[in-house]
C-alpha cells in the first residue's frame, strides 16, 4: 500500500452518499481514479465520464476507452450541468485558503501577473453551483496561503455551493472549523499533524483528537492494481518526502 | 452559389481593431490554417475572443492582439500556454478573464442578439473585482436573485474549422464535440469556416447524421478547404493532436518557429496522416 493509495481512496471517500450524479474528477490522475473507484465500490449509481464527452457504461482504467458507452457530455452539456448542479466536482488549486477560496489563475498582481496560469476555467461556477472537493497533490505553504491572489473557487466566506473536503498528500480536510474555516479530518499513515500544521500557511483548525485516514480496503487495493491503474500512473503525482 | 474561398482571401477580409472569435477548445479543432494566414498580414490591435489554445498563443507572441476574452489558454496535454503567458507576464496583451460558463452565456447572448444573459457563474469570484464594466441584474420574480448580467460577445469575425462542408458553406462535424463553432457563427457579423474537405451537398450525410450539420449555410460568409487546416490541434476522427508538432510549438522561440525552419508556422498541413 503506497501514499497514493491512501490519497485515491480519501478522494473517492469525497463521493460517498452522492447518488445518481455525475462525479468529475478533474484535478489530476488521482481524482480520476477517486471518482471511479467510489462508482466501483460503495456509490455504484455515479456517472463518470472518460475525460473527453462519453459517460461511461462500464468504469475502464485510466488511460483505457470504455467498452460501453451510456451517455454524451460535450463540453456544452458540461457547463449546463454545472448550472444544474447534479454534479460534484474535485479540482486542483494553486493557491487556497483558510475558507477554501482557490486560484488557478495567476500569480502576483493580476494586471500584470508574476506568473499566468490557466484562467479561472469553470471554478467560479462550479464552486457557486456545486459540490467542489479539492485535490493538492503537495501540501505546502506556497499552496495553503493565507490569501490567494485571485479568487477563481469560491470559498465558504464568498457563497460556495458547498465545498466538501480537500485531500492532500498529508491529510483530509473540510471546513468544519469555526466560521467554517479550515479543519484536519484525518492525517494520513506516517504523517503527524504537527507535519500539516507545519505546511499550512494559515491557522487550521486542529480538533483534539484527529485520526487516521482511512487505509484503502484488499478489495479496494486489488481494484486500483489490477483494474483502474495497473501501470501505476496514480504515483507519478504524489511526491516522495522525506519520512 | 459558392462561397469557396482561399485562407488568404478570408484573412484578407480582416481589419486592425476588429473582434474576432475563434472556435474550437484548448488544443482541439481551432482553424490554424486560417490563423496561419491572419499571420501573414500586417493587421494588428485584435480582439480574440476563444476558448484558448495555440491561436491565441500564436497572435499574441506575433504582436496582433490588443486584448484576449478568454476563461482559459492552454495546450491541454501541455496546460499552460507559453506565448500567452509571456503575453501576460510582460504586459503586452490585456484580458478579459470570464469563468466557462460565463463565456457560454456571451455567445448564447451575442447568438440570439441579446443585449446579455444571467447567470450565477462568476458571481462572488475575483472575476467581477477584475472586470469593473460587468455588471449584475436582479431576477423581476418573486425570488429577487442577483445574478451576473454576461454581456454578448458579439465579434465581426468568426473562424471555425469543422471535418466537412460543403461549397455554400453548410459545415458539419464529425467528432464527439461540437464545442461552440455554431454559437461562434451565429455570435459573428462574417463566419468563414476552413474544413478538412469539401463535398457536395448531396453527401454531406454519407459520413454523419442529420445532427453533425452543426452549421447553415446562411450564417457563413465562406468556405476555405484546408486539409489538415486545423493541425497541430486534434481534430477528431480525421486526426488527432500532433504532440511532437505542439512540444516544438512550445518549446521554440516563437520568431525561430514562425521563420519556419522546422515546417514552422506555414507547415499545417503535414504530418496529420495519423
Amino acid at each position: 500500500m503506497s501514499r497514493a493509495d491512501v490519497c485515491v481512496v480519501a478522494c473517492a471517500e469525497a463521493f460517498r452518499g452522492d447518488g445518481e450524479i455525475l462525479a468529475a474528477g478533474i484535478g489530476g490522475a488521482v481524482t480520476v481514479l477517486g471518482a471511479r473507484l467510489a462508482r466501483l465500490t460503495f456509490e455504484p449509481d455515479l456517472l463518470t465520464h472518460d475525460g473527453g464527452c462519453l459517460l461511461t457504461g462500464d468504469v475502464p482504467p485510466l488511460d483505457g476507452a470504455p467498452e460501453v458507452v451510456e451517455g454524451w457530455l460535450p463540453f456544452r452539456e458540461h457547463l449546463w450541468l454545472v448550472l444544474n448542479g447534479r454534479r460534484h466536482v474535485m479540482l486542483g488549486a494553486s493557491q487556497i485558503d483558510r475558507f477554501g477560496n482557490t486560484n488557478i489563475s495567476c500569480i502576483g498582481d493580476w494586471a500584470r501577473p508574476r506568473a499566468q496560469l490557466l484562467g479561472v476555467r469553470g471554478a467560479p461556477g462550479n464552486t457557486r453551483c456545486d459540490p467542489t472537493s479539492y485535490w493538492i497533490p503537495r501540501h505546502s505553504p506556497r499552496v495553503f496561503v493565507p490569501r490567494v491572489d485571485m479568487v477563481s473557487g469560491l470559498g465558504t466566506d464568498r457563497g460556495a455551493y458547498e465545498l466538501r473536503r480537500v485531500v492532500t498528500d498529508l491529510a483530509v480536510l473540510d471546513f468544519g472549523g469555526p466560521d467554517a474555516t479550515m479543519r484536519l479530518v484525518s492525517v494520513h499513515p506516517g504523517v503527524s499533524v504537527a507535519d500539516v500544521v507545519a505546511a499550512t500557511g494559515f491557522e487550521l483548525d486542529v480538533p483534539a483528537d484527529v485520526p487516521r485516514t482511512r487505509l484503502p480496503t484488499q478489495e479496494e487495493l486489488r481494484l486500483l492494481d489490477e483494474v483502474l491503474d495497473p501501470r501505476g500512473l496514480r504515483g507519478r503525482e504524489v511526491p516522495e518526502r522525506a519520512a | 452559389m459558392s462561397k469557396v474561398m482561399t485562407a488568404e482571401e478570408v484573412a484578407g477580409r480582416i481589419r486592425s481593431g476588429m473582434t474576432v472569435g475563434i472556435g474550437g477548445w484548448g488544443s482541439r479543432r481551432k482553424p490554424m490554417a486560417l490563423v496561419r494566414a491572419l499571420l501573414r498580414t500586417p493587421v494588428r490591435d485584435l480582439t480574440i475572443v476563444s476558448y484558448g489554445g495555440p491561436d491565441v498563443g500564436m497572435l499574441c507572441a506575433a504582436g496582433r492582439v490588443r486584448r484576449v476574452v478568454a476563461p482559459f489558454v492552454t495546450l491541454d496535454s501541455i496546460p499552460l500556454e507559453p506565448h500567452f503567458r509571456r503575453a501576460r507576464q510582460s504586459g503586452a496583451v490585456e484580458f478579459t478573464e470570464y469563468d466557462e460558463g460565463m463565456f457560454m452565456f456571451g455567445l448564447l447572448a451575442a447568438a440570439h442578439r441579446l443585449p446579455f444573459l444571467p447567470t450565477r457563474a462568476g458571481l462572488g469570484s475575483d472575476v467581477l473585482r477584475i472586470d469593473p464594466r460587468l455588471r449584475t441584474v436582479r431576477s423581476p420574480y418573486e425570488d429577487g436573485e442577483e445574478l451576473v448580467a454576461v454581456p454578448a460577445l458579439a465579434m465581426d469575425v468568426a473562424l471555425v474549422h469543422l471535418n466537412r462542408a460543403d461549397r455554400r458553406g453548410n459545415a458539419q462535424y464529425l467528432g464527439p464535440d461540437p464545442y461552440f463553432d455554431d454559437l461562434y457563427a451565429k455570435a459573428a457579423t462574417h463566419a468563414y469556416v476552413s474544413c478538412e474537405r469539401l463535398v457536395d451537398t448531396a453527401d454531406l450525410l454519407k459520413e454523419g447524421p442529420v445532427q453533425s450539420l452543426l452549421i447553415s449555410r446562411s450564417m457563413v460568409a465562406g468556405v476555405v478547404e484546408a486539409p489538415g487546416g486545423a493541425g497541430f490541434t486534434a481534430c477528431e476522427p480525421d486526426y488527432g493532436r500532433d504532440e511532437q508538432a505542439q512540444r516544438r510549438y512550445a518549446e521554440t522561440p516563437w520568431e525561430e518557429f514562425d521563420r519556419g525552419a522546422d515546417g514552422g508556422a506555414d507547415g499545417g498541413a503535414d504530418g496529420q496522416a495519423s
